[in-house]
């Protein structure tokens, strides 16, 4: 099959998903009320699917590494540190909590503040951006932030750990249109950005050699790209909480179903996959689970299972 | 004109490049050769900004190398080094077509399409276009490479060890595919050697390094020979005169 004919399936299928969230258990009495809730849900569902997998499938590109994802620089560490912090120090009734344009720009703020403070006091040297010092700061500030944040989860009110752990999981059951809009306009502007540059992606994907014998301004444009990236991992985050742990999944299915290597297809693919897998992942938390399991948790079991099938797969295959 | 002037490198106390100048006399194969750590490869990385140097001056048609815009000087020079593996999924055209990306930005052109066929062609590659690079032997992957480099078609090539992987049949290809290019397409090339033999037989100049210095540079005739080798390798050099080639023989 060639790999246009399963980017046309993978595209049915997500349309046909879509359709299906939108539409399920509606009747004309609840159907102005159903939709005004579940299209800002499929938006949000959709720019998120797309968002995780234009940053993974970038991120592993430019750091020539098929295992790693942008929750390596730390951004949802800071996301959920911020959060605990603010209902640590103001309670869970604080504005920070309970107005939602407030919270995306508050933490989106932070998030992108923290990466272009980082990018500024590694970008200073003369031999421009060191990408693996990057990420290793990346690493321990995540930590840092994390290892913070469990702290004061583990000392906090159990009435106000509630709200907390409100924001730990990726939550699409509670999209604001006011809080959608702005994130909306990031996230797309940042993912025709991206998708400007699949040709160059290819280049990089080469190698750094070969990509600045190939006239592509190396460290200047890896630099471009990061901050597209967490631009992406910080307005999706902001939006509906940490969304990262897909990326692993989709990415790799993406390079795995793929014939080619062009980013043309990859991206493509692969926010393709983003979005099947959060639509159907929110339509079994929704109708089987009746919301009682994250929608983190299913698609992490989903995708621990296909995991291990590749696993012995390959013990097979040798 | 590529001249070197001056060129320091150095890697925390360790100077690796000492005040290094150099002209690459154009139209020429000219071979780099030394002892291990004598600075080669460094040189060869930096004449090819891979690497930023610490001092002094690189010019390419008389143009500072840090005043050319990238993509303007990838269609001027041209490297490889020499350890080249990918996880992609290449085909030999995919991997030698990235060779036009300078030109064309990824969108080929039909001329673009021939380019990279005579290149697949002079590299005798053509028949094993379609192939994946992961199935290939090393060296036909190492000729996939070259054959990115030729389609790149610039006036200046750099190759780092070249003939590494290759057996005697290919490096002698590779050497003759060399030759060519600078006598059909008057390209100026420049390589890292580590066999001295080929780089006698092959060579129109050679610059013998050690040290992080220059110790000798010159025609083939005035570097081949016990008085320059000897102390360069710090062993006994028989020279014999073959087919109007001069063989070392050193075993």
């Amino acid at each position: 099959m060639s790999d246009r004919k399963k980017l046309l399936i993978l595209c049915v299928i997500a349309i046909a998903l879509a359709v299906l969230m939108l539409s399920l258990g509606l009747n004309s009495f609840i159907l102005r009320y159903a939709l005004s809730r579940r299209i800002p849900r499929l938006a949000a569902i959709l720019l998120t699917g797309c968002a995780i997998a234009a940053s993974t499938v970038v991120f592993q590109t430019i750091t020539h590494n098929r295992i790693l994802t942008p929750s390596i620089m730390g951004l949802d560490s800071l996301y959920l540190f911020v959060q605990t912090a603010t209902v640590f120090v103001l309670g869970s009734q604080s504005q920070i909590m309970t107005n939602a344009v407030l919270n995306f720009v508050a933490s989106g703020g932070l998030m992108i503040g923290a990466t272009l403070l980082l990018f500024r006091f590694l970008l200073r040297g003369d031999e421009g951006a060191n990408l693996f010092q990057l990420l290793l700061v990346g690493v321990i500030m995540g930590t840092l932030f994390s290892s913070g944040a469990s702290f004061m989860q583990m000392v906090i009110d159990p009435n106000e750990f509630q709200a907390v752990q409100n924001r730990m999981f990726a939550s699409f059951n509670n999209v604001q249109i006011n809080v959608l809009i702005p994130a909306a306009v990031i996230l797309v502007l940042t993912l025709i950005y991206i998708f400007r540059q699949a040709q160059i992606l290819d280049v990089l994907a080469l190698g750094r050699e070969h990509a600045v014998n190939l006239g592509i301004p190396y460290d200047r444009v890896t630099a471009k790209l990061l901050a597209a990236v967490s631009l992406l991992v910080a307005a999706s985050t902001a939006l509906v909480g940490p969304v990262t742990f897909l990326g692993l999944l989709i990415a790799n299915l993406a390079r795995e179903m793929l014939r080619g290597y062009e980013h043309r297809l990859l991206l493509p693919t692969a926010a393709l996959m983003g979005i099947i897998a959060l639509v159907g992942g929110q339509l079994v938390a929704e109708h089987l689970f009746n919301l009682s399991a994250p929608i983190s948790v299913i698609i992490n079991f989903i995708g621990g299972i296909y995991f291990i099938s590749l696993l012995l797969r390959a013990r097979t295959a040798d | 004109m590529l001249s070197v002037r001056n060129v320091v490198k150095r890697y925390g106390q360790v100077t690796v490049l000492d005040n290094v100048s150099l002209d690459i006399p154009k139209g020429k194969i000219t071979s780099l050769i030394g002892p291990n750590g004598a600075g080669k490869s460094t040189l060869l990385s930096i004449m090819s900004r891979l690497i930023p140097k610490d001092g002094g001056e690189v010019y390419i048609e008389g143009r500072e190398i840090g005043q050319w815009k990238s993509s303007e000087l990838a269609r001027k020079l041209a490297v490889l080094k020499q350890s080249n593996h990918t996880n992609l999924r290449l085909t030999v055209r995919q991997l030698v077509s990235f060779g036009r990306f300078p030109y064309s930005q990824g969108n080929l052109t039909r001329a673009d399409e021939e380019i990279v066929d005579q290149a697949l062609e002079y590299l005798q590659l053509d028949c094993i276009q379609d192939k994946y690079l992961h199935q290939l032997s090393g060296g036909q992957r190492q000729r996939a490479y070259i054959a990115m480099v030729v389609a790149q078609d610039t006036e200046y090539v750099l190759l780092d060890e070249p003939l590494n992987n290759l057996d005697m049949r290919h490096a002698v290809e590779i050497m003759k595919t060399l030759q060519n290019l600078v006598e059909d397409l008057q390209k100026t090339v420049v390589i890292v050697l580590h066999d001295i033999n080929f780089a006698s037989c092959y060579s129109d100049h050679i610059v013998a390094m050690d040290h992080g210095r220059i110790v000798n540079a010159g025609c083939t005739e005035e570097i081949i020979c016990g008085d320059v080798l000897g102390p360069l390798y710090d062993m006994d050099f028989r020279i014999e005169e073959i087919n109007n080639n001069r063989i070392c023989i050193y075993y």
